[in-house]
């Protein structure tokens, strides 16, 4: 019963994933296109929780939902369009980007169904959040050291550009 | 059973749906059916606007949201570390003190160049 519940849950959100990332590529207006993607991190989420990955999950909707999208918005408002409906436009590159992405989609399920897929012989932990921690500030605490230089790195960089459109602004003003 | 430890949130998931759904669903219900081109114009102090309406935003809100995405990604590691905070003991507080610190040179360098302004 619990298997067929887990497909179905797969199958709803396959197909909420796959039809809101094409809405993502297809739809005119670009805003509107942020807000598909945002659908689509979530349905990602959820299907992170049938994994039994529930730290992921809530990463997953955190950062990607959350920041990610936020980024992605005020992105959009600093392009400055005349008509919205024209902002995610189509190039005449359609064709050949179709071609690529069967060719793609038919080596990946080519080797997704020739795989011999390998259940884990020890059972899946129920909880994540509490292993990954103990990993995380025992064993490995240079790496994660090393994730706050980074974005600290990370912070600085996007500081230091964002500061020189600003100059640029002020300059043009 | 893992599903059973999340229907929970699938309900507040789909009861948020259905609010914000039938707040739109039920507008279009019961509104009143008179268009008129006045109608689709922004709201601007009832003058007409004359030329394109949009305005580039200024970059101060990029710099928030950049500061915003660094400290959610922050978050992500503070939340493990809070989920064993009581097992962990002093040495991980430590390690915590260290990351959130170097974080903070972040934070003190954006406020020094003036992200945090508002001009």
């Amino acid at each position: 019963m619990e298997g067929i519940w887990t497909a179905v849950a797969f199958y709803l959100l396959a197909a909420t994933i796959v039809v809101s990332a094409l809405l993502v590529v297809m739809l005119k207006n670009i805003v509107h296109s942020v807000l598909w993607l945002a659908v689509c991190f979530v349905s990602m989420g959820g299907l992170f929780l049938t994994l039994d990955a529930d730290f992921l999950a809530a990463v997953q909707v955190l950062v990607y939902a959350g920041a990610v999208c936020i980024m992605v918005v005020f992105g959009i408002m600093l392009i400055q369009r005349g008509n919205m409906g024209s902002t995610n436009l189509f190039n005449n590159q359609t064709k050949a980007a179709a071609g690529v992405v069967a060719l793609v989609l038919v080596v990946c399920g080519y080797l997704a169904a020739t795989t011999p897929w390998a259940s884990p012989a020890f059972a899946v932990p129920e909880k994540t959040v509490e292993s990954i921690a103990e990993i995380m500030l025992t064993k490995y605490v240079i790496p994660f050291e090393v994730a706050a230089i980074l974005l600290l790195v990370a912070l600085v960089g996007a500081i230091f550009l964002a500061k020189e459109v600003k100059k640029a602004d002020a300059h043009n003003d | 059973m893992v599903l059973s430890e999340w229907t929970g949130v699938l309900l507040f998931f789909i009861g948020g749906l259905l609010v914000g759904g039938g707040a739109i669903v039920t507008s279009y219900l019961i509104h009143p059916r008179r268009i008129q081109a006045q109608k689709y114009e922004p709201y601007e102090c009832g003058v007409d606007t004359i030329g394109p309406t949009w305005v580039q935003f200024k970059t101060s809100y990029f710099l928030y949201a950049l500061l915003f995405v660094i400290f959610d990604v922050e978050t992500i590691y503070l939340y493990p570390w809070a989920v064993k905070f009581q097992s962990l003991g002093l040495f991980a507080f430590i390690e915590m003190i260290i990351f959130l610190f170097i974080l903070i040179v972040g934070l003190w360098y954006a406020w020094k160049e003036g992200a945090l302004e508002w001009k």
